[in-house]
């Protein structure tokens, strides 16, 4: 061969090769400080955690001590109510949608669901305090996990669409020709069929609205006592790392960091517990 | 003649003896009836039952769209247009001008795009193109693209805590040497945060749009001859060219709405940012910061119009960008 294509095609070979160095060169620039911040919040948050956090509530400042038992609980207790509020809504219209692939007001449905997926999430929280704060007079845990329902709405409807609409004809047909009845076929052999994407769909909704701050700012409030009370303020995980965070304290710095480890473990657990149903549990048709 | 029907409603609800005793009395045939046009009837029920869901999906989204605009009302009638160019935002004198915000929030999301286009296009390409999934001996790729969606799921409001301890120092020190006012916090750092945090989602959105360009056309620039970067340079991107602007979009909707990062870091101050490094505001973190003090109801006001402008902008940009990726994906 001439030995100026040779040169030619070493050139070509050698820019292609640096190319991809570049390539993984900056992979690697970007994961490192995405990577340093996971490992920062877990050095940060590992001294915090012992015993006393997870069930004493937060000391005045200058005592030392204190826990986040009162946004341990009103996290989980406004993000059930609030999964409470999504779900019975959420699989419905997702069962909607996928019956109905191309009716006119399901394609409405669908741009209103992809709408909601693009909202602020601080203008749910506008929305929930002008529906419920304002009547009410007072702010409440119930209006942020309102707010929050509207936030799991989109992401459930779907997460769950997709896998409903994977459900094979026969199937359907061949329990519809049993005599079976339309909301039977649908309840017995369409849901559990497809029960691991709708539950895993479930699952990842509740992972992205956990660590949701901005709709609960006026919504939920926050309340350094213990509250079990859905109709008055109460703390959450997320409030008390922002509130937290931005006070002058470090022994409140401390217990964010804790709250934010604690934040970070739950959401890491929901995300394997759906890889966990996904791959246990679907249906391969 | 056979007996007359019983009515069915009543019977359903009563306790399973009775019901043993009237199945028993009535022919077979006659059952079998009644069972029929009793599913029919909760068939229609469920049918309702769905469709109501999917209107109240509906519903919430007409009713979030009228709340924010008969909220802002009261704001436009005492300031009118001239909101949205009004350099003073003054709750005590009640002045509300929103340039502040806008500048803002445009400021930051797209320098937060331009610093994170590279390296989030690389993370795409690397995962794409060079490593792709369900090769089987690829470890590392996969570890990659795990480590990338446990990153995409950290809470904002922890990046932001984040940025408050490591990034505003780190800043401050730049600042210093760079000799402008050392705040540490600022629209800079605001953008900085943003841009990690978008990183992972428009990675993970190009990696889907880079899979998508056909094999074929691939193959076909390898057969004459082409290196990787060839291919990847006058193939792949080109025809990804569509989807990669999409995935700007969306990032740019998801930087534009994003709150508790930046309200963290931007230094809430609302007056009109002069540089980069200077404090700021944007939309949404006025509103975080200001919401629950509004003490009047034109103050209040203001801050559901900056919502609705908000909500309006996002809410655009996010269906233009899903608009396009439809249409590319097709």
């Amino acid at each position: 061969m001439h030995l100026n294509s040779i040169k030619h095609i070493r050139r070509r070979q050698l820019i292609s090769a640096s190319i991809r160095g570049i390539v993984l060169f900056f992979t690697v620039l970007t994961l490192l400080p995405l990577v340093y911040i996971l490992i920062y919040i877990i050095k940060q948050g590992i001294g915090a955690i012992n015993w006393s956090f997870f069930v004493q509530l937060p000391r005045p400042v200058g005592e030392a001590g204190g826990g986040i038992a009162n946004a341990l609980v009103g996290s989980v207790l406004i993000v059930c109510v609030a999964t409470l509020m999504a779900v019975p809504i959420g699989i419905s219209s997702a069962l909607y949608l996928s019956e109905h692939p191309q009716g006119r007001l399901a394609n409405v449905i669908r741009f209103c669901v992809e709408v909601l997926t693009g909202i602020p999430s601080i203008v749910v929280g506008i929305v929930a305090y002008d529906w419920l704060v304002k009547p009410m007079g007072s702010f409440s845990a119930f209006s942020g996990s309102v707010a929050l329902a509207i936030m799991m709405l989109p992401i459930m409807i779907r997460s769950a669409e997709e896998t409903l609409k994977r459900f094979p004809t026969h199937l359907r047909e061949a329990s519809l020709a049993l005599g079976v009845p339309y909301y039977k076929t649908i309840m017995k052999v369409l849901l559990p069929c497809s029960l691991s994407g709708v539950l895993s769909g479930i699952i990842l909704s509740v992972a992205r609205i956990v660590g949701e701050t901005a709709p609960l700012l006026f919504t939920a409030f926050g309340n350094p006592y213990l509250s079990f009370h859905i109709f008055h303020p109460m703390h959450s995980l997320p409030l008390l790392i922002y509130n937290y965070a931005i006070s002058p304290y470090d022994s409140w710095h401390q217990l964010a960091w804790g709250a934010a480890l604690v934040l970070l473990c739950w959401i890491l657990l929901l995300n394997i517990l759906t890889r966990m149903i996904i791959r246990k549990w679907s249906v391969r048709y | 003649m056979p007996e007359p029907l019983p009515t069915f409603t009543s019977k359903t609800h009563a306790s399973t003896s009775s019901r043993a005793e009237v199945s028993r009395s009535i022919p077979r045939s006659h059952r079998l009836i009644a069972r029929i046009s009793n599913a029919d009837r909760k068939d229609q029920w469920f049918r309702h039952t769905l469709h109501i869901a999917g209107l109240i999906v509906l519903c919430l989204v007409i009713a979030i769209f009228l709340t924010l605009i008969v909220g802002s009302i009261p704001s436009f009638r005492a300031t009118g247009i001239h909101f949205f160019w009004g350099k003073v935002w003054d709750p005590v004198t009640e002045v509300f001008g929103a340039l502040p915000f806008l500048a803002g929030t445009l400021l930051t999301s797209f320098l937060a795009l331009f610093i994170s286009l590279p390296f989030s296009l690389s993370i795409a390409i690397f995962l794409g193109e060079y490593f792709p999934p369900g090769k089987g001996k690829n470890r590392m790729a996969g570890v990659v693209r795990e480590a990338v969606e446990l990153i995409a799921g950290i809470p904002s409001v922890i990046y932001g805590f984040w940025g408050l301890f490591v990034l505003v120092p780190l800043v401050r020190q730049l600042e210093m040497k760079w000799h402008v006012l050392p705040y540490g916090v600022g629209i800079f750092t605001a953008s900085l945060i943003l841009a990690l945090m978008i990183i992972p989602y428009a990675a993970s959105l190009g990696r889907e749009i880079i899979h998508m360009v056909p094999a074929e056309l691939k193959e076909a620039a390898y057969s004459l001859g082409a290196t990787r970067w060839e291919v990847i340079r006058h193939v792949v991107l080109p025809y990804a060219r569509t989807g990669i602007l999409a995935g700007i979009l969306l990032s740019l909707g998801r930087a534009l709405g994003e709150t508790m990062a930046v309200t963290m870091v931007i230094g809430n101050t609302s007056a009109l940012p002069k540089n980069i490094f200077s404090p700021g505001n944007t939309l949404a973190s006025v509103i975080a910061n200001e919401f629950t003090e509004a003490a009047s109801n034109v103050y209040l006001s203001a801050l559901i119009e900056l919502g609705l402008v908000l909500f309006l902008v996002t809410t655009l940009i996010h269906l233009i960008g899903k608009r396009i990726i439809k249409q590319f994906s097709t």
